[in-house]
C-alpha cells in the first residue's frame, strides 16, 4: 500500500493537535490525524498505508492520542530513522507497528507502493523493487507487540 | 565500575544489584501521575481489560489541569471521567479545580514527589522532578494504566550523559536560558533515550526553581530524564517539606557516554525561534520581532520566582499598546502568594491579566490561543507548528525576564537594561 512520507522531528502536536484532545474517540482522532503537517492526510490515507518519517518521529508530548490516531487511520506501520522515546513506547504499548530503518527512509519515495513482512522484518518497495531490513525488537518488547499491547501482557508484571 | 544516580534509582526500582545500559527492566513505582487528557485514555484501557483495582490509592496522582476549568463540554466529560474514577478508587492525590495546579509545579509543592523517588507520569514533562534528585519520566496512557494496576513499569536503562556546569550566571540568565542553550547545542534529539545528569561547580548558583525549569525541558532534547544531584540547595528545599526521603548520588567512577561542559558565565538571555526548541539565538539580535501576546506561566516557568522576576520589570511600567500579557500562576498557592505580595496588582496595573492555574494556553487548548500569523513570546516549553493556536502562528520560547521586557517594549528584547538591584534581589 501507499507511502505518506514526511521529514525529521514530526511532533505529536502536528500528528494530533492539542485542540482535538478534548476527546479520545478513535474516529475523532483519525479525522484530524497529521492535520498540521499534511491537511489532506486524513482524506487520502487508506487502510494498510504506511507513514515514513525521518529522525525523532513523534517527539513532544506524551499523548497516546498520537499513535492511536495513526492506528485508527488504518496505517499498517510507521517506518522512521528514529523515534522519540515516549512515542516509541506508546506505539509498542498499543500495538502500532513501528520500524527503525534509516536506509529505507532514505530510499523510499512519497507515494511508493510498499509491503512489510513482520516475521522477517523485510520492507519491500514494490515501486522500485528494493528490499530493506528493519531493526528487530528485543524479545521482551516483541512479546508485548505479539500479545496486542501492554495490558494483554499484564501477567508478566504481577 | 560505579553507577550514576539514575542507574542507582533504577536498580532500587528493579530490586537489582547490577544493571547496564540497554537492559530492559521492570521497576516498582513510588508515584504514577496522569492529567485530564491522558488519564481518561488510561481509565478506558483499564475498563476494556476488566481491571477494577488500583495497586495503591496513595501512589496515584490525577490532576485536572490541562483543559480545566473546563473549556467545553467534551473537556468537561473527560474531567468527569477522572473525577468518577478517583472517587471510585478513593485516590488520595486527586486534584480538581480549586485545589489543582499545573501538575509539575503542584506535585513537588505538595511534597507528593520527593528525592529518591521513581516516578512515571502520563505527561512528557514529568521529567521535571529530576530537579530534586528523583528519577521521573514521561510515559503514555497505557503505561499509566499498567502503573495504576500493578505499580510497575518497563524501562530500558538509558545511557548517561553528564552536563558539567561551571562558572556563575549573570543575574539576567535563568534556568530557562541554561536549558534553551543546551537544547540549541545538542538539538531536539541530542539526548534521545538518554539521561542528562547535571553537575559541576556552577550548580550551586542554580535555585531549585531553576533546576525544575531545566529538568522540565530535558524531554525537549529527547532525554528520558534530567537529574540534578542532591546538594545543599536540595537539602534546604526538602527540609521545609514534611517527608522522609532517601538520598542517592553518582559514584566517582560512574560511566558517562559523554560529558558536555557549559560555562554559565558565558550564557546570555536565550530565545528559541519557531518551530523547534533547538532553534535558539541569544539576545540582543538585530532583527526586530514584534509580538502580539506574551505568556508567562506553565510547568516550565509558572512558579512564584518566575512571576516575581517578571514583576521586577513590570512594576511601575505599562506594557506596549497592542500587546496582550497573560500571566498564569502555576498553582493556587503561587496564585495566593502573587495576590499577597502585590504581583497581581503589578500585572494588572501594567495592563496584563492574571488567571486561574491551567496548562491551557501552552498547548493551544484555551486561555490564550493565537490567531493566524500572530506572534507570542512564551515562557513555556514547546514552539512546534500550531502549538499555541493557528498553524501559522509563531511561538518564541524565553525566560520570564525576557517575556516581561518584551511585553513592555512590544518586541523581543534583552531584559538586561531593566535589571536594577531590586530585581537581582528578587531573583
Amino acid at each position: 500500500m501507499k507511502v505518506h512520507k514526511y521529514g525529521d522531528n514530526i511532533d505529536t502536536d502536528v500528528i494530533i493537535p492539542a485542540r482535538y484532545l478534548n476527546s479520545s474517540a478513535l474516529s475523532h482522532l483519525a479525522e484530524h490525524c497529521m492535520e498540521d503537517a499534511d491537511k489532506d492526510f486524513a482524506k487520502t490515507v487508506r487502510k494498510g498505508d504506511f507513514i515514513v518519517g525521518g529522525e525523532n518521529f513523534g517527539c513532544g508530548s506524551s499523548r497516546e492520542h498520537a499513535p492511536l490516531a495513526i492506528k485508527a487511520c488504518g496505517v499498517k506501520a510507521v517506518i522512521a530513522k528514529s523515534f522519540a522515546r515516549i512515542f516509541y513506547r506508546n506505539a509498542i504499548n498499543i500495538g502500532l507497528s513501528i520500524v527503525v530503518c534509516p536506509e529505507a527512509v532514505d530510499r523510499i519515495n512519497d507515494g511508493d507502493e510498499l509491503d512489510i513482512d513482520f516475521d522477517s522484518g523485510v520492507i519491500t518497495d514494490i515501486t522500485t523493487g528494493e528490499k530493506f531490513s528493519g531493526d528487530a525488537f528485543p524479545p521482551f518488547i516483541r512479546s508485548i507487540i505479539e500479545k496486542g499491547g501492554l495490558l494483554n501482557n499484564i501477567d508478566s508484571f504481577i | 565500575m560505579g553507577y550514576t544516580i539514575t542507574e542507582k534509582l533504577l536498580m532500587k526500582a528493579a530490586e537489582k544489584s547490577a544493571i547496564k545500559t540497554g537492559d530492559l527492566i521492570v521497576g516498582k513505582l513510588d508515584m504514577v501521575l496522569g492529567n485530564d487528557i491522558t488519564s481518561p485514555v488510561a481509565i478506558a484501557e483499564l475498563n476494556s481489560h476488566g481491571i477494577d483495582k488500583v495497586f495503591d490509592k496513595d501512589k496515584i496522582a490525577i490532576v485536572l489541569d490541562h483543559f480545566a476549568p473546563n473549556k467545553d463540554i467534551k473537556s468537561a466529560e473527560q474531567c468527569a471521567t477522572c473525577r468518577n474514577f478517583a472517587k471510585k478508587h478513593s485516590i488520595t492525590h486527586f486534584y480538581d479545580v480549586g485545589k489543582m495546579g499545573v501538575e509539575h509545579a503542584l506535585l513537588p509543592e505538595l511534597g507528593i514527589v520527593k528525592p529518591g523517588d521513581v516516578i512515571i507520569g502520563a505527561d512528557s514533562h514529568t521529567c521535571t522532578y529530576g530537579a530534586i534528585a528523583a528519577f521521573s519520566t514521561g510515559v503514555g496512557s497505557t503505561d499509566m494504566a499498567l502503573g495504576m494496576a500493578t505499580g510497575k513499569c518497563w524501562f530500558r536503562v538509558p545511557s548517561q550523559v553528564k552536563i558539567d556546569l561551571i562558572g556563575k550566571p549573570s543575574p539576567y540568565v535563568s534556568g530557562k536560558d541554561v536549558i534553551l542553550h543546551l537544547i540549541g547545542l545538542i538539538g531536539v534529539d541530542g539526548a534521545l533515550y538518554k539521561t542528562i545528569e547535571f553537575g559541576g561547580d556552577g550548580i550551586k548558583y542554580l535555585t531549585i526553581d531553576d533546576r525544575f525549569t531545566i529538568c522540565n525541558m530535558a524531554v525537549e532534547c529527547g532525554a528520558k530524564n534530567g537529574i540534578f544531584p542532591f546538594d545543599e540547595v536540595t537539602e534546604e528545599y526538602a527540609k521545609d517539606k514534611n517527608y522522609d526521603y532517601e538520598v542517592f548520588s553518582s559514584d566517582e567512577d560512574a560511566v558517562y557516554e559523554k560529558v558536555i561542559t557549559i560555562n554559565l558565565s558565558d550564557l546570555k538571555p536565550t530565545v528559541a525561534f519557531p518551530n523547534l526548541p533547538s532553534n535558539t539565538r541569544t539576545l540582543p539580535f538585530d532583527e526586530e520581532i514584534k509580538v502580539d501576546q506574551v505568556y508567562i506561566g506553565s510547568c516550565t516557568n509558572g512558579r512564584l520566582s518566575d512571576i516575581a522576576a517578571a514583576c521586577g520589570i513590570l512594576k511601575g511600567r505599562k506594557i506596549a499598546d497592542g500587546v496582550r500579557l497573560i500571566v498564569i500562576p502555576a498553582t493556587q498557592k503561587v496564585y495566593l502568594e502573587c495576590v499577597k505580595l502585590g504581583y497581581v496588582e503589578t500585572i494588572i496595573n501594567a495592563g496584563g491579566v492574571v488567571s486561574t492555574p491551567t496548562c491551557g494556553a501552552c498547548l493551544g487548548g484555551h486561555m490564550g490561543i493565537l490567531a493566524s500569523k500572530e506572534v507570542c513570546v512564551s515562557t513555556t516549553n514547546r514552539n512546534f507548528v500550531g502549538r499555541m493556536g493557528a498553524s501559522d502562528s509563531k511561538v518564541y520560547l524565553a525566560s520570564p525576564l525576557v517575556a516581561a521586557a518584551t511585553a513592555i517594549e512590544g518586541k523581543l528584547v534583552s531584559p538586561e537594561k531593566y535589571m536594577g538591584s531590586d530585581i537581582k534581589e528578587q531573583k
